[in-house]
């Protein structure tokens, strides 16, 4: 039996689709057999960030409709032989999602997967409730930034409510909170929120902060999920994220400003905040 | 109080850090918002039953019933303001207001 993991926000932009390329490919690398869904119908994106967007033939509506066979759809990584990715279609609207339809294709991914990954549209309409309907663990993707803040809230609310295991008052969706565009700089200069304040806000677990980072843009302009990147602090913060997911204990890197330290504090050896 | 002004003052350098706002703002809305994520919206059903007790003494006008709600961080004020009719039904009702006023800790 797979976990079946939501990658979700609420808010739009904040890096859901960067991270289930990036986390997708990170269980992967791991040796972990999976599969990365995009549920945002009629936005698909996930295909252009993981690099597959030539390779589209049909995507999970076909699938849902019986047009097409789930391996006909499934597309297998080139750089990571135990991933592929589910694209959602472009052109149909978000109706043809059918919580049947998604139930049945997520227990066929099951039977010969580690990890199924969705990764959620923005918003609470139908594509983000099917996304995170039948989730045993939630990636929450928050910048530190008030309105992602609030959205998170919004969407934990959600998934202690509207998802298959809140209806069926099983265990509680495990929910991991991953800080993305951290600007230590910032937090330093009192501009942006801390971590720790985040933190104590959602009161959910940390699973990584993955510091704001030229890196990303530069991954998505090539399709490659920055995780691939191991040059890269993004990249190397969703490496972390994801060995603490597999229960590894990591030090949680890029808190703190860059090197410019400034003499005085080279010399006495003060921290930051 | 926000004004177009701070607009300006926020993009000057030496503009004050407002991550503690943002901080603070965020902990006001959210414990608001959690509360009602656990119970559904009362204000409409608190409104018709107030004034459903009001109409059995006093003849009043539904549509004259006002709700107003202001959250703060640690009280928050509810003000139901029910326009009674005069003292002859024949003449245009004068004004009158009831208050009621409820705190819940933020």
């Amino acid at each position: 039996m797979a976990q079946v993991i939501v990658v979700t926000s609420g808010k739009g932009g904040v890096g859901k689709t960067t991270t289930s390329a990036a986390f997708a490919t990170g269980l992967a690398q791991r040796g972990k057999k999976t599969v990365v869904i995009d549920f945002d119908v009629g936005l698909r994106n996930l295909d252009l960030i993981m690099g597959v967007e030539r390779r589209v033939v049909f995507d999970i509506v076909n699938v849902i409709q019986g047009e097409a066979r789930l391996s006909q759809a499934l597309i297998r990584d080139k750089r990571v032989d135990t991933l592929s990715i589910l694209p959602a279609s472009q052109t149909r609207d978000k109706d043809a999602l059918t919580r049947e339809g998604v139930g049945q294709i997520i227990e066929e991914l099951s039977a010969d997967h580690d990890y199924i990954l969705c990764d959620s549209p923005a918003g609470i309409e139908k594509g983000a409730l099917l996304a995170l309907y039948f989730a045993d663990q939630a990636v929450i993707v928050t910048n530190p930034e008030v309105s992602s803040v609030r959205d998170s809230d919004r969407i934990l609310g959600v998934l202690q409510s509207k998802s298959k295991r809140a209806e069926e008052k099983r265990d509680k969706v495990k929910e991991h909170l991953l800080v993305t565009r951290y600007d230590p700089e910032r937090v330093t200069r009192g501009e942006m929120l801390k971590l720790e304040d985040v933190q104590e806000i959602l009161a959910i677990p940390l699973l990584g902060v993955v510091p704001e980072s030229e890196s990303v843009l530069r991954a998505s302009n090539t399709g490659t999920p920055v995780i691939l990147d191991q040059e890269s602090n993004a990249g190397q913060a969703y490496k972390d994220a994801v060995s603490r997911f597999l229960g590894e204990s990591v030090p949680h890197r890029f808190l703190e400003p860059e090197r410019k330290a400034g003499l005085f504090r080279r010399l006495f050896g003060g921290r930051a905040a | 109080m926000m004004s177009w002004l701070d607009f300006f003052r926020a993009r000057k350098p030496e503009a004050p850090p407002s991550a503690n706002q943002a901080k603070e703002r965020l902990q006001i809305v959210l414990a608001h918002e959690r509360i009602g994520r656990t119970r559904e919206d009362f204000l409409p059903r608190l409104q018709q039953e107030l004034v459903a007790v009001v109409a059995r003494y006093v003849a009043i006008d539904p549509g004259k019933v006002a709700v107003n709600l202001d959250r703060g961080g640690d009280m928050s004020t509810l003000a139901i303001e029910i326009e009674l009719p005069g003292p002859k039904t024949e003449q245009p009702p004068r004004a009158a207001a009831g208050q009621q006023q409820q705190a819940t800790a933020g």
